[in-house]
C-alpha cells in the first residue's frame, strides 16, 4: 500500500471517510480546523453529508439525528469545544446512539491555548457528561495509529450503539508524517436498522429515539452499561507494553507524551538506567492489569508523564500500584510542549533523588 | 352504527394526550396529525420532539420520532433530513425551546433553508416547568420568574419569531396563525398542511407560528385563556402569512 | 344531518365544544368517564351538524357522524 505524506487531522477525515462515516458536523476550532476542511469537500465525494455547524452543541445534536436514521456520524472539536458538546454526548449515550467524537487536545482550562496539550483526560474517561455514563476512550500516539483506531472507531460505536471518543492532542492533529491508508469499508445497502428511525420499505417502524426512559427504566439502561463497561474491560483493553521485562523504573504516559518518553527512555538505557513504559491505548477502559501485575520486587518506581499538570492519570495509576511503589509525575502544560532533554532530564532526577533517599 | 365522516386521526394513539385540559398544545397536534393522515405520509413522518410539554407527544404520536435535546431540535432535524431526505421531518417546539435556549438553531436552520418544517407554539410561558417567563411572555404578564408582570427595562420585549425568520432568504413559507377561534383553527390548519406539502415537493425550509394557550400557567379557564389570548397576544403577535414563496414558484 | 359523538373518555371537560357550540346545543352532564370527567350531553334537537364542536375539541374526543338523507 503506497505511503502518503499527510497532516494528522486530514488523515484522520481520511481515516473516517474510508471507516464508513459518512456525516459529519463540526465548527472551526484550532487546533483541529483542518479535519473539517477536509471533510468539507471529501464526504461530498462519497455522497456523504458534511455540515458546518454555527457552533460545537448544533453539531453534536445534528450527529444525534443523523445517528437516529443509523447514518454513521462523526464530530469533532478541541477542548472548549469539547466541553460544549458534553450535554449531548450525554445525550448520545443515553439514547444509545453510536457517534465517534474527536477531541484533538489543546491548552487550557478556560480558551487556554491553542498548543497541544493532555488536559482533558478526566473529562474524556471520568466524565464526558453529565449522569455518570463511560466512553470509550482511544488515545493514539502517532497519526498512522490515529488513523488505525479513528478507522476501527465508528465499529465499536455500532456495536455498544454508543459514542466513543478518539482522544488526540494539537501535535498529533497538525504534524504531518508518513501514514498508510487502509481500504474503504464496504457499506450495507441500507442505513436502516431494527432500532433506527426513518421508514425501511416495509413495515413502518414507530420507532422512538429518546434518552427519556421512566425512572425504573432509566436505572435498568444504567445497570447494563456497568455490565457492559465490565466487558470493555475484559475484552477491549489496548496497551502497548515497552522494555518492562527488567524495569526497575516504569514510566506511564499516552498519546504524544508517550513518544517523548520513550526517547528518554532509549537515551536513559543508554546510560544503564532500567527503565520501562506502559503506554494505555485506551484510557477507557484503563489498562489496569499492565500496572497491577508489575513485580514490584523489582520496580522502584512509577513516573506519570503527560503534557498536563497536575498529571491527570496519576490516581488512576495508584489505584493500580496499591502503594507497593512510590508513584512521581512529571509534565508541562497550558500549551508548553514536552521535550526529550528536558523530560530525559527529569526522570533522572526523580530516580537519583528516589536512589539518594535509600 | 352511522359512518364516521370524522374520527381522532390515526397516527394518534386512541388515549387522552399528556396535555392539561383546554390545551391548544393538544389541539395543534391534532392539527398535525389531521395533516399527515390526509397526506397520506404518516409512514415516511420523522417527527423531532423539543423539551418542554410537547415531549408527552413522544407517548401520544404513532410515528417516528427522536427526543432532542432543550432547543436542538432543529439540529436533530437537520441530521436527520440530510440523511433521509426521503422522509418528512418537522420539529414541533415551545416558546422556550425555540425562541430562547434554541434561537440559535431555528434561526440558523432557516438560514440554511433546510428541508424541513418547524412548528412553533407560542403560548408566552415554559409550561412544564410551572410558568416562568419566556422570551415571548407579554409586557406586564404575570409569571414564576416575574412576579410584577413583565419589566422590559429590565427583561426586554416579548420576541416576534415570524418577524425575525422572514427577514432570512432561505425560507420559503412563515406563517403565524392563532388557534383561538373555529375559523382561524380552519386557517391554521390549511397553514399546517402547506408547511407540509412544502416539505414534500422539495421546496425548503417552512416556518409556522401558532398562537396558543397555558390555562394552568396563565391561572384561568380554557374558555378565559381564549379571551385572554384574543385581547393580548393576538394583539402583540400579529397573525398573517409573512412568507410565500412557494406561489411565486407555482406562477 | 350529521351528528357529533362524544369519545366520553378521551374527553378533559375543558368546555371549549360549550363555549363555541354556535346552537348551544352542548351542556355538561351528571355523569364522569373513566377520568372523572364530566363530558357534555348532545341536545339534538338544537344540533345543527356543523362540527365546529369537533373542530375545536383539542382531544379530538368527538367524532362526526353521517346523517340519513
Amino acid at each position: 500500500m503506497a505511503k502518503l505524506f499527510m497532516k494528522g487531522n486530514e488523515a484522520v477525515g481520511e481515516a473516517a471517510v474510508r471507516g464508513g462515516i459518512r456525516f459529519f458536523a463540526g465548527y472551526p476550532i484550532t487546533p483541529q480546523s483542518e479535519l473539517p476542511e477536509y471533510l468539507s469537500w471529501r464526504l461530498p465525494e462519497v455522497c456523504g453529508t458534511f455540515i458546518q455547524a454555527e457552533s460545537e452543541v448544533a453539531a453534536i445534536n445534528m450527529v444525534y439525528g443523523a445517528a437516529a436514521t443509523g447514518a454513521r456520524a462523526m464530530t469533532g472539536s478541541s477542548s472548549p469545544g469539547i466541553s460544549l458538546k458534553s450535554e449531548g454526548i450525554s445525550y448520545l449515550s443515553a439514547a444509545e446512539l453510536p457517534a465517534v467524537i474527536i477531541n484533538v487536545q489543546r491548552g487550557g482550562p478556560g480558551l487556554g491555548s491553542i498548543q497541544p496539550a493532555q488536559q482533558d483526560y478526566l473529562q474524556a474517561t471520568k466524565a464526558p457528561g453529565h449522569g455518570g455514563f463511560r466512553m470509550m476512550v482511544f488515545a493514539p500516539n502517532s497519526i498512522q495509529e490515529a488513523v488505525d483506531l479513528v478507522y476501527e472507531a465508528p465499529e465499536y460505536a455500532d456495536r455498544d450503539r454508543s459514542p466513543v471518543l478518539v482522544l488526540m492532542d494539537g501535535c498529533l492533529g497538525t504534524m504531518m508524517d508518513e501514514v498508510e491508508l487502509p481500504p474503504f469499508k464496504e457499506l450495507p445497502e441500507t442505513i436502516c436498522k431494527p432500532w433506527t428511525v426513518g421508514y425501511d420499505g416495509t413495515t413502518r417502524s414507530g420507532h422512538l429515539i429518546t434518552p427519556i426512559y421512566p425512572e425504573a427504566g432509566l436505572e435498568g439502561k444504567n445497570k447494563l452499561a456497568v455490565a457492559r463497561t465490565k466487558r470493555w474491560e475484559e475484552n477491549d483493553v489496548q496497551v502497548e507494553e515497552f522494555m518492562l521485562d527488567d524495569a526497575e523504573w516504569v514510566i506511564v504516559a499516552y498519546g504524544i507524551a508517550s513518544r517523548v518518553a520513550k526517547q528518554a527512555i532509549l537515551n536513559l538505557r543508554n546510560k544503564g538506567v532500567k527503565v520501562g513504559m506502559i503506554r494505555p491505548i485506551t484510557l477507557f477502559p484503563f489498562p489496569k492489569k499492565s500496572i497491577a501485575e508489575l513485580d514490584y520486587s523489582q520496580v522502584k518506581g512509577l513516573i506519570d508523564i503527560e503534557m498536563s499538570i497536575p498529571a491527570l492519570m496519576r490516581e488512576d495509576i495508584e489505584l493500580q500500584v496499591l502503594g507497593r511503589a512510590p508513584v512521581y509525575e512529571y509534565g508541562r502544560s497550558g500549551g508548553v510542549l514536552l521535550d526529550d532533554d528536558s523530560t530525559e532530564a527529569a526522570i533522572w532526577k526523580i530516580i537519583e533523588e528516589a536512589s539518594s533517599n535509600g | 352504527m352511522a359512518e364516521k365522516i370524522y374520527t381522532k386521526p390515526p397516527c394518534l394513539l386512541p388515549l387522552s394526550s399528556g396535555f392539561c385540559p383546554g390545551c391548544l398544545h393538544s389541539l395543534a397536534t391534532k392539527l398535525i396529525a389531521e395533516s399527515i393522515d390526509e397526506l397520506g405520509v404518516a409512514e415516511k413522518v420523522i417527527n423531532v420532539l423539543p423539551v418542554g410539554c410537547s415531549t408527552m407527544n413522544s407517548l401520544y404520536w404513532k410515528l417516528d420520532m427522536v427526543t432532542s435535546a432543550h432547543g436542538r431540535a432543529p439540529a436533530v432535524a437537520t441530521g436527520v433530513k440530510r440523511c433521509r431526505p426521503d422522509a418528512l421531518v418537522f420539529a414541533y417546539q415551545g416558546d422556550g425551546d425555540l425562541a430562547s435556549i434554541g434561537l440559535s438553531e431555528v434561526l440558523m436552520a432557516a438560514n440554511r433553508g433546510e428541508h424541513i418544517t418547524i412548528f412553533f407554539a407560542n403560548n408566552s410561558t415554559y409550561g412544564m416547568t410551572g410558568g416562568q417567563m419566556a422570551p415571548t411572555t407579554l409586557i406586564g404578564q404575570k409569571s414564576t420568574t416575574c412576579v410584577f408582570g413583565r419589566d422590559p427595562d429590565t427583561t426586554g420585549f416579548p420576541i416576534r419569531m415570524c418577524e425575525l425568520v422572514k427577514e432570512l432568504e432561505a425560507p420559503v413559507y412563515v406563517a403565524r396563525f392563532a388557534l383561538n377561534s373555529p375559523a382561524n383553527i380552519r386557517k391554521a390548519k390549511k397553514g399546517i398542511k402547506k408547511a407540509m406539502q412544502n416539505q414534500i415537493d422539495g421546496l425548503g425550509f417552512s416556518f409556522v407560528e401558532l398562537l396558543i394557550n397555558c390555562p394552568t400557567n396563565w391561572g384561568m379557564s380554557p374558555v378565559q385563556s381564549i379571551a385572554y389570548m384574543e385581547e393580548n397576544t393576538m394583539k402583540y403577535f400579529p397573525c398573517k402569512v409573512f412568507v410565500d414563496k412557494t406561489e411565486e414558484e407555482e406562477k | 344531518m350529521n351528528k357529533p359523538s362524544y369519545v366520553i373518555n378521551l374527553c378533559k371537560s375543558c368546555g371549549l365544544c360549550i363555549h363555541f357550540c354556535p346552537t348551544k346545543a352542548l351542556q355538561f352532564g351528571e355523569e364522569r368517564n373513566n377520568k372523572g370527567h364530566y363530558y357534555p350531553i348532545v341536545d339534538y334537537a338544537a344540533c345543527v351538524g356543523c362540527g365546529t364542536c369537533a373542530v375545536v375539541c383539542p382531544e379530538a374526543a368527538i367524532d362526526m357522524l353521517k346523517g340519513e338523507e
